[in-house]
């Protein structure tokens, strides 16, 4: 069952070093807080598994904490590269990184093989492509009744994820609306869960297009009103465009980089304000 | 590129549109010939029509003018590999002369001279849509006789390939660039040039591709574009990226 704790708290019971981590949100809804408190909290050796790194990554992976990136398209959406992984990658810096990547089709099968309990999925589309050569989760199985020939992933059981959400109610139940993403599968998928949210309400009224992780699915719910920014969050706030395009300096030098990194580390953990002085959408 | 891009598509159509030039080409086609296209993106927006242009695939101006928002493997399990797609748009940093594209590596996998960003829904678009578009601007680097890592079947070594890998759609049947436009010869499926833009000769599509590029008998000309589509293009903004 859901508890609501602090962000902090959160992460220090629920990350740990070594873990196999996922922190999704397509675009929407992406936890930016929880990773900037992974990356103050000093975790090491992580393995991240994410669709679109993003972002988000980017900042964790220049930050040192990972060694393993499962991903399926690594790039800053509509404006470039993600220099801090290509400098992972490429130069080892500031520590190697190892990937294991696969198509958004295969990632996302992926999960939904770890949420229904399954060793795998089955789906058409990567034959053909050097990815079969490459990766150790992608393979071919022969269709027992048609005998067609058909690509398998393995599933995908994150030790823990980590998402962003709109709302909760003081149970835990948790709710978000909007481009839900892969973000059901990657909970239902991993052994903890632990969700953010833009504010805690005393009963979750229904919204269009809703999706609900009943309590009994989240380990953690902590409030942090922003917490997805610079990315968005459905009838909260905008997308800030700005900041995506401002990254691309900021990622590009080791320096500038260092020196964004710096500041993170010594601001107070996002905690986020209460719910009333902000307003409701 | 764009205005030649954007009137590949046809009214009624059901585009799966990637970020960027094909967002760009789908939603002037959308604004001029095409006002009943459907444009879905990957994020799970289906029919979405937004004012402005969204910067990443996922901008809540796509949800909030979506007929339905859906989950992301319902996106591509549903409604891409099922076939419901008709056309999608790639892109890529390599393609070569069967149409395979990379947008993973240059160099070798494992020491790569420069990391790409990957597949992302790429290589189902190209098995899954009913035909592909591709968009790239013709560079003697990007059009290789081989690519360094196929991230995207086109039509891997030759005729006879999709079929057998079981690639449903029928791969790409152009290449739209800033020179002009390729097709695969019907037989062979090799990239062949079929019509330059204005102004652009032979010899530049030739030196501009690293195969020996082969001319359609038929070697046409594009139609400039027209006030109407260029006033168009350049009135379409991108939510909070002001001067992009």
């Amino acid at each position: 069952m859901a508890k609501i704790v602090s962000l902090t708290d959160a992460v220090a019971e629920f990350v740990h070093d070594g873990d196999t981590v996922a922190l999704e949100g397509f675009t929407h809804l992406i936890p930016f807080a929880a990773g900037h408190e992974i990356i103050r909290q000093r975790r090491r050796d992580l393995t991240l598994a994410r669709m679109t790194p993003d972002l988000v990554y980017d900042q964790i992976i220049g930050a040192g904490c990972a060694r393993k990136l499962i991903f399926s398209w690594g790039g800053n959406p509509g404006v470039g590269s993600l220099y801090r992984l290509r400098d992972a990658i490429t130069a080892g810096w500031p520590v190697p990184l190892e990937i294991e990547e696969y198509t958004h089709a295969g990632m996302a099968n992926r999960y939904v093989a770890g949420a229904a309990g399954l060793p795998f999925a089955v789906l058409r589309g990567a034959a053909g492509t050097d990815l079969v050569r490459h990766t150790r989760g992608v393979s071919t199985v022969r269709c027992p009744f048609t005998g067609e020939r058909l690509t398998a992933v393995a599933a995908l059981n994150p030790d823990v994820t980590i998402v962003h959400a709109q709302r909760a109610d003081r149970a835990g139940n948790v709710s978000m609306w909007g481009i839900t993403g892969v973000q059901k599968e990657a909970v239902l998928a991993a052994r903890r869960a632990l969700v953010t949210v833009e504010e805690i309400v005393d009963e979750l009224t229904p919204m269009p297009d809703e999706v609900v992780l009943p309590r009994f699915t989240v380990d953690a719910v902590a409030v942090v009103s922003g917490g997805a920014a610079p990315s968005y969050a459905h009838g909260y706030y905008d997308r800030d465009n700005a900041a995506y395009l401002e990254w691309e300096k900021i990622s590009r030098d080791r320096e500038t980089f260092t020196a964004w990194l710096r500041d993170l580390e010594k601001n107070e953990p996002e905690k986020g304000e209460p719910a009333a002085e902000r307003g409701a959408p | 590129m764009t205005v030649a891009a954007a009137r590949e598509l046809r009214d009624g159509q059901v585009v799966f549109v990637g970020i960027d030039l094909p967002s760009r080409a789908a939603n002037l086609a959308r604004r001029l010939h095409a006002p009943g296209l459907v444009l879905v993106y990957e994020s799970g927006t289906i029919d979405t029509r937004p004012d402005e242009l969204p910067l990443s695939i996922g901008d809540g101006v796509l949800a909030d003018t979506a007929l339905s928002v859906v989950s992301v493997p319902e996106i591509f399990n549903y409604w891409l590999q099922s076939g419901r797609m008709d056309v999608g748009f790639l892109s890529g940093a390599q393609i070569d002369r069967y149409a395979n594209l990379n947008t993973t590596v240059i160099g070798e996998y494992d020491e790569p001279d420069v990391r790409l960003p990957g597949s992302g829904g790429a290589p189902e678009i190209s098995a899954g849509c009913r035909e592909v578009i591709v968009v790239m601007r013709h560079r003697k680097r990007a059009f290789v006789d081989r690519v360094d890592f196929v991230t995207t079947c086109g039509y891997g070594t030759g005729p006879t390939d999709r079929a057998l890998l079981g690639l449903r759609g029928a791969g790409p049947v152009r290449v739209i660039t800033d020179l002009g436009v390729l097709e695969p010869e019907p037989e062979s499926k090799e990239l062949m040039l079929t019509a330059l833009h204005p102004g652009v000769t032979v010899e530049q599509a030739r030196a501009e591709t690293g195969w020996s590029l082969e001319i359609s008998d038929e070697l046409g000309e594009t139609t400039p574009p027209t006030e109407r589509e260029l006033t168009t293009l350049r009135a379409m903004k991108t939510v909070g990226a002001a001067g992009r």
